[in-house]
């Protein structure tokens, strides 16, 4: 503006003084790009904080206490534990008194009654009775157990435990602690990784140490495989007909507003429906899996349509007309030049809606799929998708709301492989954009 | 057209598939109160017998009883934890529905108790006056019925700490509410001669005995509708705050939560089974006779649940906190007979 043929009209400024005007936009500028960096790093900070505390409270669930010993169990000891009514009890009776032998054989100084060692257990029972049960011929065979220690004493290696906090514990004594600490010495209590919690099932609310998320994360694939299996083929061919073949008209307009709506319904809604209209009606199992993927197939859908259709209305008009000029029909047109194209973009919407629906508790909740139910693995493929099970966010939910504090550990250590499955899933949608992803 | 056909394909495979394979594992829902205990039982049960492991879902007793009363069938529930007797409404609804045959199991008590944090102020010891006059929406003050205005306990009672009112209780949903209103609000609108000033006041006696239950609506008194879980995170963050907790949760939390005394009576199991300690309710499960014989295991589960190795006092329920019925055989030869509510006693 300030040309050497306008030297007549009044001049502001010149490009290298500053008026104020100028200073003042540039400040704008300025004070606009520090609230951006503001904004980022407030939303880095609350990220590194929840990256932080979930890491700080997770990681002590991958550890668990555990108590090594290796005994003889007899034919008779066998038979009479059996017998019994709580078969689990006599078999964490056989257990205590083969701990008390060997503590007796090495001397240990320190009292260990009953008592207190029943106190420092963990309902071994069920695994030394599982194990006796599948492996008959190792009766009278040395056989050495590694069996989860109780929550306090799990917390006791962690740090959530200590010496003044058992005061006024009915479930703990401050002297059991130098049992603890003996027994640690002896190498008999270690702190192994914890393997169950990654391939177990679900465990009573009186021992943690036994609590595993696999169970339930194969519950959460075979939910994904329903949601796969029928929002994929639906949701792409309602798109590509709603694209490329359905008139323009009022009709068509309504459906895509209401399809929109519907990705914007609160999950929760999916869960009355599928109650409604899965169970009461088509009498499906409650608590199943295929119940849990139907009702999360129609959550998924509206986002897979959406997403369809925007890979493929990016496919330039040209490649469809050039198809269509050559002689293709339409459908040839749609399936051999356009979908392909729109592909990779079809992927990423379909895995970001598979992610979304594996993180949803809500519409599992009114189903039946919260809850103490992931005990089982399911045998065979129809027993997955019909047998009560849960999902790993209903499972986590279940943890957290439990009175143990073993059990927090374990809903935080729940989330940590939750996400390390979704973190996965984006990833890999990620991968296929980069490779895959054409741009006109 | 050939999508929609395979859709409704696959809808029919998936109908077929389950009414061939018929339900084998036990369905529970209903009281979280009940829930941990049921949970134990279950996984008891499953370990012990060659039955699978029922499965135990939540979500308060009168939605558990709900769904215990939608019908009689496979895609019904067997078995309602609750934490109260189920109501005469409810069994009305249960008879309209086909469930005409509910057997009755108690399996022993709950004791409520009032906690606050371990480091807080020391509420040690209350009555229930005191909780009426903290939380009622209307209160005797000078004689004069009047909306609660006290922000403060030492207000009303100068024993206890000064300190601002901040109570989480159960939500309406919640058996253990009822029990709450019933032994603390009512007795303590009783006690602090409330209810007779309404009485005298004009209202008849169970206008007055509803306007006792009435909880101040100013944000003094929270009602928490999720777990004792939510209700331990609201105490944590409130140093007033006091909480009703379940005993058994309170015992699991003792490092974070004390304990306060009720009429001078600390809760213990012991107090809790000799009546002492006052603020106690007995907790059932409600078994579908219409389902013994036609779901696997479910009565041998009824007869295991309340069995002496599991609910006796030396048996793993009672370990986790539940006061044992003492009655328990009476209990456990009804189960046997499968004698169901209403015949005679």
């Amino acid at each position: 503006m300030t040309d050497a043929s306008m030297d007549s009209v009044p001049v502001k400024g010149t490009l290298t003084t500053v008026d104020a005007r100028t200073k003042k936009r540039n400040a704008a500028e300025k004070r606009f790009k520090a609230y951006g960096i503001v904004a980022i790093l407030i939303g880095l900070f609350f990220l590194v904080v929840l990256a932080v505390s979930i890491l700080r409270s997770g990681i002590p669930a991958f550890t668990q206490a555990e108590m090594q010993l290796e005994f003889v169990l007899t034919q008779e000891e066998f038979d009479a534990a059996e017998s019994q009514v709580l078969k689990t009890k006599a078999y964490e009776n056989i257990f205590i008194t083969k701990l008390q032998d060997a503590l007796t054989e090495k001397g240990l100084t320190v009292a260990f009654d009953a008592a207190a060692i029943e106190r420092l257990l963990g309902k071994p029972g069920s695994t030394i009775r599982e194990f006796y049960r599948a492996n008959p011929d190792q009766i009278g065979q040395p056989v050495t157990f590694s069996l989860p220690a109780s929550s306090r004493v799990d917390g006791y290696f962690k740090g959530r435990v200590s010496r003044d906090t058992v005061v006024d514990s009915r479930f703990f004594e401050a002297s059991d602690l130098d049992l603890v600490d003996a027994l640690a010495d002896a190498g008999i209590i270690v702190r192994n990784f914890n393997w169950n919690f990654i391939t177990g099932s679900d465990s009573g609310v009186d021992h943690p140490g036994g609590a595993g998320i696999g169970v339930s994360v194969i519950g959460s694939f075979f939910m994904m495989l329903v949601v796969l299996a029928l929002s994929l083929p639906i949701g792409v061919a309602a798109s590509i007909y709603l694209e490329e073949f359905a008139p323009q008209n009022w009709f068509t307009d309504l459906i895509e507003v209401n399809i929109s709506n519907l990705a914007a319904v609160p999950s929760i809604v999916f869960g009355i429906l599928g109650l409604a209209v899965f169970i009461q009606f088509m009498h499906l199992p409650q608590s199943a899996p295929l119940v849990g993927g139907l009702v999360l197939t129609l959550m998924t859908l509206p986002t897979i349509i959406i997403s369809t259709r925007a890979s493929l209305k990016a496919v330039p008009p040209s490649i469809r007309e050039a198809a269509l000029g050559v002689g293709a029909s339409k459908m040839q047109t749609v399936f051999h030049h356009v979908l392909p194209l729109a592909a990779p973009g079809i992927l990423t919407g379909t895995i970001i809606g598979l992610a979304q629906a594996l993180g949803e508790t809500a519409p599992l909740l009114l189903i039946g799929m919260v809850g103490f139910i992931a005990r089982a693995y399911p045998e065979g493929v129809v027993s997955g998708f019909i047998d009560p099970n849960s999902a790993m966010p209903a499972q986590i939910y279940t943890w957290a709301a439990r009175a143990d504090a073993g059990f927090y550990e374990k809903a935080w250590g729940g989330i940590i492989i939750l996400l390390i499955f979704l973190l996965t899933m984006n990833i890999i949608a990620i991968i296929l954009r980069r490779r895959f992803e054409r741009r006109w | 057209m050939s999508v929609k056909l395979s859709v409704s394909a696959l809808a029919i495979a998936a109908v077929s598939a389950t009414a061939a394979a018929a339900r084998d594992n036990v369905q529970i829902a209903g009281s979280s109160t009940v829930l941990p205990y049921a949970s134990i039982v279950a996984e008891a049960f499953g370990d012990n017998t060659d039955f699978p492991t029922p499965v135990v879902e939540s979500g308060g007793s009168s939605s558990g009883l709900k769904r215990f009363c939608e019908g009689v069938g496979e895609n019904t529930i067997d078995i309602a934890n609750a934490s109260r007797a189920i109501r005469e409404s409810e069994v009305a609804v249960c008879a309209e529905n086909g469930v005409t045959d509910i057997i009755e199991v108690r399996i022993g008590y709950d004791g409520i108790v009032f906690a606050s944090q371990q480091s807080g102020p020391a509420f040690t010891a209350f009555e229930p006056s005191d909780i009426f006059n903290a939380i009622g929406a209307k209160v005797l003050k000078d004689g004069q019925i009047v909306d609660n205005t006290y922000t403060n306990w030492s207000e009303f009672n100068a024993d206890l700490p000064s300190a601002e009112i901040a109570m989480f209780i159960p939500g309406t949903k919640h058996g253990t509410r009822e029990v709450f209103e019933e032994k603390v609000l009512l007795v303590g609108c009783e006690a602090t001669g409330a209810m007779k000033a309404m009485i005298d006041g004009g209202m008849s006696e169970d206008d007055a005995e509803d306007a006792c239950l009435d909880v101040r609506q100013d944000g003094k008194s929270v009602d928490i509708d999720g777990d004792y879980t939510e209700t331990l995170a609201r105490i944590d963050a409130n140093t007033n705050g006091i909480g009703v907790f379940g005993l058994a949760f309170y015992e699991n939390n003792t490092d974070k939560l004390k304990v306060a005394t009720m009429s001078g009576v600390e809760p213990t199991t012991a107090t809790i089974a000799s009546g002492e300690y006052p603020v106690s309710r007995p907790l059932f499960f409600y078994v579908k006779k219409a389902h013994i014989g036609v779901i696997p295991g479910l009565k041998e589960f009824a007869e295991f649940f309340i069995s002496d190795d599991l609910a006796g006092p030396s048996g793993p329920l009672a370990q986790y906190g539940l006061v044992s019925d003492p009655e328990l055989a009476k209990t456990q030869q009804m189960v046997a007979d499968e004698k169901v509510m209403g015949a005679d006693m």
